[in-house]
């Protein structure tokens, strides 16, 4: 009991998320910044950021839903950190696994953007109304080929618990080079989900000022910018732990270091990307998407059911 | 009839994507726009009434000020004026200092312009990387004039400042880096995927349309226009520098970034010219302080397209009536037509393209009613009586002050 309970709220719970969120907002800006020839945020911005919008007034529009406009940020946080407890990141194995973990996690981090759209909408505001049905939209675009690269990985390893394919990938050193392209595209998707640019068209700043967080202020825009977050670091995490899974055999307290790492490059091409691309129209979005990302994922699955025959288990 | 799936949006007059207070309604239907309207005068400085309380020389940095980045535009055009009615020939090392920073404008405005492009379609990294490019060009001018904008450069008769050898060399060596960096975005823009998908057929503007609606400037020569008045009525040093006018006929967002980066390369060559070209000699000849009565409309081609202005003197040292046509007004019309049948996605940067700048344009405020939409207009008594019962009501009471002043007339 008391183990489970500082599984969720110390490691790799709430209060790891929570500094290694604001970890990776910061490396993510200050990349962001250095690519685009500026100096950048000092290291301790994030928390700044934070305490700083705890500290303000809160305001809740007159013709806002008052209980969904509140729940939605906690209900977005709460997801992300559960989706953790999953994901290998002390060691070879999660915190908690079974046989089709990998679902439950593709999944809790669906929550997220529902709870951004239902923000949005329960907000009353066009500009949030318009972003929110944006973000909805967007994820009819993402999400499959997101979905499909995972599939390909779980395919070959022949298993759908997260721990079990990083136990795979283990014994069998090299193998996850065949899964590149399923990283290339699995990459472009969690842009999408992360609504970073060029897929950031439901909070397009120009457009409609914030999109579904128009309305947010206060401790409620600070806790959904945790969300945001935590989201990253778990798309980063689940990235690192289906592509990338190397030398989990090593002592736990040996590979910690090394998953960090594996963030913190997923994080760094991530910003790279942002700065390389003006922000798409949604229409142009999900004709990209459905015409190249969700082939290519498919190419992925064509391919690993092939090797599935050929290489030796 | 009422169509169920319309939505009717507001943006503006705040709104992150407009630098300046204006108001767009647009009705929406998903994501496309079917119909919109523009609303003007949020920020009416009423700068026209105010010159006429000043004198010429006054007016001129008054002038200045109706535009924070073709500020030099503005004041050129306004000098242009007055010389023509007092019949001041001004000497030709003034006229080429001028045409020399109305160039160096041109290319920090132009930069700039590149750069706000850049952000409303969501590329942060041209923004950042155009506007420390356009540093250069801001240095320069700070060098030469004293100031990053609002020069001060113009004075009735010819030019407050000389240049002296250590500009032209400075001048000449930011003129190198930026023509290498503009090289660089020109191929950029014709390279980058996302860049294209965004700009390219996006807020359409048919040659037809152009002269109908009287757009002017990069808005218009990106439609196959070719109207600049640098070439067609050339004033200050035009007349000697060789140049092209950049025309595009793409219509579109993408040949007017095209036609202002063509812009840029040409200011470049046009900078060597006026260095190489420029005669010795006095910058400036006495001005009378009292102008002759008489009329005159100057023309000028500021960055963003023809500026115009209007002088009538009536032989005192203050100006009878002055108007002042910034060229967004010419261009406003416009983008109405370019917005209908785009995307909400694509309103930003339609409204970008044209350079907008909107408190220069602003010529009046109408009081709209909140409840029956009618719109009032105030006279000018009726404005002032308001001001003498305000200042009452503070306790500042001038009416003693003003029998007295009146008798003494």
């Amino acid at each position: 009991m008391a183990n489970a309970i500082f599984n969720i709220l110390v490691f790799p719970g709430f209060l790891f998320l929570f500094v290694f969120g604001f970890i990776a907002e910061y490396v993510d800006r200050k990349l962001y910044a250095r690519f685009q020839n500026r100096v950048g945020p000092p290291w301790f911005q994030p928390f700044a950021d934070f305490v700083k919008l705890i500290s303000k007034q809160k305001i809740v529009p007159d013709e806002a839903d008052v209980a969904v406009f509140k729940l939605v940020p906690i209900f977005a946080l709460t997801a992300s950190i559960t989706a953790v407890l999953y994901i290998p990141v002390w060691g070879n194995k999660a915190i908690y696994s079974f046989n089709g973990d990998i679902i439950v996690v593709l999944y809790l981090l669906t929550i997220p953007t529902f709870a951004y759209f239902l923000g949005g909408w329960y907000s009353r505001s066009v500009y949030s109304m318009i972003g929110a049905v944006r973000s909805l939209t967007q994820i009819f675009a993402y999400e499959v080929p997101l979905f499909l690269c995972m599939l390909g990985p779980a395919l070959l390893a022949d298993t759908w618990s997260l721990s079990g394919m990083v136990a795979f990938y283990n014994q069998h050193p090299g193998y996850w080079l065949c899964n590149l392209l399923g990283f290339a595209v699995a990459l472009i998707s969690l842009l999408g989900k992360l609504e970073k640019v060029p897929f950031d068209i439901p909070e397009a700043e120009t457009e409609i000022v914030a999109g579904a967080f128009t309305e947010y202020s206060g401790r409620y825009l600070a806790l959904l910018r945790m969300a945001l977050n935590v989201e990253l670091v778990v798309g980063a995490s689940l990235l690192a732990a289906v592509f990338l899974p190397f030398g989990f055999n090593l002592n736990p307290a040996a590979v910690f270091p090394l998953y960090i790492i594996q963030v913190f490059f997923i994080i760094a091409i991530v910003s790279f990307l942002r700065t390389l691309f003006a922000r798409l129209r949604l229409d142009q979005m999900i004709n990209f998407c459905w015409k190249y990302l969700a082939p290519l994922a498919f190419v992925q699955v064509v391919i690993n059911l092939i090797l599935k025959g050929i290489l030796p288990r | 009839m009422h169509d169920p799936g319309e939505v009717k949006i507001t943006i503006g007059p705040q709104h992150p994507a407009l630098k300046e207070p204006e108001s767009f309604l647009l009705s929406l239907h998903g994501e496309k726009i079917t119909a919109s309207s523009v609303r003007l005068g949020y920020n009416h400085r009423g700068i026209e009434k105010a010159c006429e309380d000043r004198t010429y020389v006054q007016d001129l940095y008054l002038v200045e000020r109706v535009c924070g980045i073709c500020s030099h535009s503005h004041s050129t055009c306004f000098v242009q004026a007055v010389e023509e009615i007092a019949g001041i020939e001004i000497p030709a090392r003034a006229s080429y200092l001028r045409t020399l920073i109305s160039e160096l404008e041109r290319i920090h405005s132009h930069l700039l312009w590149l750069g706000v492009a850049g952000h409303e379609i969501g590329f942060d990294t041209l923004l950042m990387y155009t506007w420390r490019d356009r540093e250069a060009v801001m240095d320069v001018l700070a060098a030469i004039t004293g100031n990053r904008v609002n020069y001060g450069m113009n004075t009735i008769g010819g030019v407050r400042r000389d240049i002296t050898p250590q500009h032209k060399e400075m001048v000449l060596k930011a003129i190198d880096i930026l023509e290498e960096r503009t090289k660089y975005y020109i191929e950029l823009g014709l390279g980058e995927s996302t860049l294209l998908k965004r700009l390219s057929g996006v807020g359409k503007l048919t040659n037809e349309d152009v002269v109908r609606l009287g757009a002017v400037g990069p808005t218009a020569r990106a439609s196959g226009w070719g109207r600049d008045v640098r070439k067609d009525d050339p004033y200050a040093a035009y007349a000697h520098l060789d140049f092209k006018v950049i025309t595009n006929d793409q219509c579109d967002v993408y040949g007017r970034t095209l036609v202002r980066l063509g812009e840029l390369m040409e200011a470049y060559s046009m900078v060597r010219q006026i260095l190489q070209k420029m005669p010795d000699g006095p910058i400036a000849v006495k001005a009378p302080r009292k102008i002759p009565a008489g009329e005159a409309v100057s023309r000028y081609e500021a960055p963003r397209g023809e500026d115009f202005h209007y002088v009538r003197s009536n032989g005192t040292d203050k100006p009878d009536r002055v108007k002042v046509r910034a060229p967004t007004l010419a261009n406003v019309q416009a983008v109405s037509k370019m917005l209908e049948g785009g995307y909400l996605a694509d309103m930003s940067i339609v409204v970008a393209a044209i350079d907008p700048c909107f408190s220069c344009t602003d010529r009046l405020i109408s009081v709209c009613d909140e409840d029956t939409q009618k719109k009032n207009t105030v006279s000018w008594e009726s404005i002032r009586l308001k001001g003498i019962d305000w200042y009452k009501n503070q306790g500042i009471d001038f009416t003693y002050l003003n029998k007295k002043l009146a008798r003494k007339f």
